[in-house]
């Protein structure tokens, strides 16, 4: 269990954290998701005592981090930057760890092959890959056995099937009871991943819930209609009682009708349509919706605009 | 096993694992030693060749030590990078995690580091020493002349003083290249000119290296210092102290 409270971390007149409150519980992946800048990582490297707070506090299971004795032991953490020395051997960099938190050097060799870096151990991790740095980085974090794990960005520079190899892995460490922490800036990533569901942006926090219901709250259907006579066919949509949105090509988005419903009413009044498709916004448009005020630093131009992009990517994607 | 007592295992960990780090130590006692060996051997074939006042003030045990102007560069290499080695590698973020104690950290890695320095610093003065009297031949002193002994223990503990010098600076600036740029020029060259130089002499003999090296110094009138071969050292011990306060103090308040 991590508790914030009201946490805030002030550089000069920037704030990068804004009084956050919330807590991670156990037995689920939490997911901590913001566009890059939001803070995340700030909040992350307060939570391990690395950065101090400018006011508020975090406690973990009740103690503050520099509270903890032997903390391996309480939680562990792969963050976001290389925490490793190049010219120290993998298991060299594992055994200084070890030895401070009273691990037994036998959990070593179990973390390295857990990782599937069992063959590099006596290898310097100045010619490791972003992928086996990662997977590195993972081992420090599950050497004392914790029961708190965070994990800052973890799928970044992983090929796809090391991304399947942690997602699973985070799901089975919350399925073991722990507490899993875990940030991204990817809300697609999140919905595979996390239970729970943090979204902050330019360090507020912007929503605080499970992911069913954000999903429920923010996957929104509607059908996209396009034809050469949008006049007509907006007054036929009014006419029986719904009111479209135009978009900036033209088509239309008509929300609660059903496509075949649609279809039939142009049939009856001949209007020609030229796309008649049903939607669904995607996560991440709703993501980027939510965070759209506090994005750091916002994309200028109109085919960029967040909401566009994202719809498209959406498309894709299924 | 006490706290303590597994993060200074866990430093010994640290400092034995990294090559590079080695090497400077390795560095250090070959290059003092070699670098001594030479100029004894020049010193002795040369010795008829100086001048009166020169040869009365000779100082064999200081002339055995010569070479360290250079060797302890390699010294302050050793004490920059086992502190910037965390910083530039973002190992500290694992270090900070493992020990959030700072002071506990510190201590551990001044501690560890200061052993292993003292260990190869004595070494490397006492075979400075013997290998310089052996080459200088009729002109060379025993060690168990006055002053000799204290002058030979003194150039271990110089040596192991401005290692300790380089790390508390490191920790306050944290790069390496900073490090690098503002100790070794001013070692090796800023604080050999201020010495020289008439009018920054009278301040240039309390700067660490030129009060330090009185330590080693048997006979005064070779160097015309106003305090002799303790305070000298005590005058180093003071630096030493204040860089580690700063480190400290650093560690303690600023962001990892």
């Amino acid at each position: 269990m991590i508790e914030l409270q009201a946490l805030t971390k002030r550089y000069g007149d920037k704030t990068a954290v804004d009084h956050l409150t919330f807590s991670v519980r156990p037995g689920i992946v939490t997911g901590f998701l913001g566009p890059n800048g939001a803070g995340k990582s700030t909040t992350m490297r307060m939570m391990l005592g690395l950065d101090s707070p400018t006011s508020g506090s975090i406690r973990i299971d009740g103690k503050r981090y520099n509270q903890l004795r032997d903390p391996l032991n309480h939680i562990g953490a792969l963050l976001e930057a290389k925490a490793v020395h190049g010219g120290r051997t993998a298991y060299n960099h594992l055994l200084c760890m070890a030895q401070s938190n009273n691990i037994p050097k036998k959990r070593i060799n179990e973390v390295l092959d857990l990782v599937g870096l069992s063959d590099v151990a006596r290898k310097r991790p100045k010619g490791f890959s972003l992928g086996m740095g990662q997977r590195l980085g993972i081992a420090g974090a599950l050497l004392g056995d914790p029961k708190i794990l965070m994990f800052d960005e973890p799928v970044n520079g992983l090929d796809p099937e090391g991304i399947h190899w942690i997602r699973n892995l985070m799901q089975h460490l919350a399925s073991e009871g722990r507490t899993v922490f875990v940030s991204s800036h990817l809300m697609s990533e999140m919905s595979l991943t996390a239970e729970h569901l943090v979204v902050i942006g330019r360090g507020k926090l912007l929503a605080d819930t499970s992911m069913a219901d954000f999903i429920a709250k923010n996957s929104r259907t509607f059908v996209r209609v396009r034809t050469p006579e949008p006049e007509r066919m907006r007054d036929i949509l009014v006419h029986s009682g719904v009111m479209p949105v135009f978009e900036e090509d033209g088509a239309m988005q008509v929300d609660g009708v059903d496509p075949a419903r649609i279809g039939e009413l142009a049939a009856w009044y001949r209007v020609v349509l030229h796309e008649l498709s049903p939607q669904k916004a995607s996560l991440e448009e709703a993501f980027m919706q939510l965070t759209a005020g506090s994005v750091e630093y916002q994309a200028q131009g109109k085919g960029e605009q967040p909401s566009r992009q994202t719809g498209q990517a959406g498309r894709r994607r299924r | 096993m006490p706290h303590t007592t597994r993060v200074l295992h866990s430093e010994w960990t640290k400092i034995r694992s990294v090559r590079s780090t080695l090497w400077t130590l390795v560095t250090a006692l070959t290059v003092t030693v070699g670098l001594s060996a030479l100029i004894c051997a020049f010193t002795a074939s040369q010795f008829d060749k100086l001048g009166k006042n020169e040869q009365l003030n000779f100082d064999a045990t200081q002339t055995s030590f010569s070479g360290s102007g250079l060797g302890q560069l390699a010294m302050i290499a050793f004490g920059v990078l086992i502190v910037s080695g965390e910083y530039n590698t973002g190992m500290i973020r694992s270090s900070l995690a493992a020990v959030p104690q700072r002071s506990v950290f510190i201590a551990a890695k001044i501690f560890v580091a200061g052993g292993l320095v003292l260990v190869v610093g004595m070494a490397t003065s006492f075979l400075a020493f013997f290998v310089g009297q052996a080459l200088l031949g009729e002109h060379s002193v025993s060690i168990d002349d006055k002053g000799v002994l204290r002058a030979v223990l003194g150039g271990g503990i110089y040596m192991t003083l401005i290692a300790l010098f380089a790390m508390g600076l490191t920790f306050v600036l944290r790069s390496p290249l900073l490090a690098f740029g503002i100790l070794m020029p001013f070692f090796f060259l800023i604080s050999n000119i201020l010495g020289n130089v008439n009018a920054t002499k009278e301040y240039a003999q309390y700067l660490p290296d030129q009060a330090g090296k009185t330590v080693t110094a048997v006979v005064p009138e070779s160097l015309s210092r106003p305090y002799g071969p303790y305070e000298g050292l005590l005058i180093m011990v003071g630096w030493t102290v204040a860089a580690l306060l700063a480190g400290w103090i650093v560690l303690k308040k600023r962001d990892a």
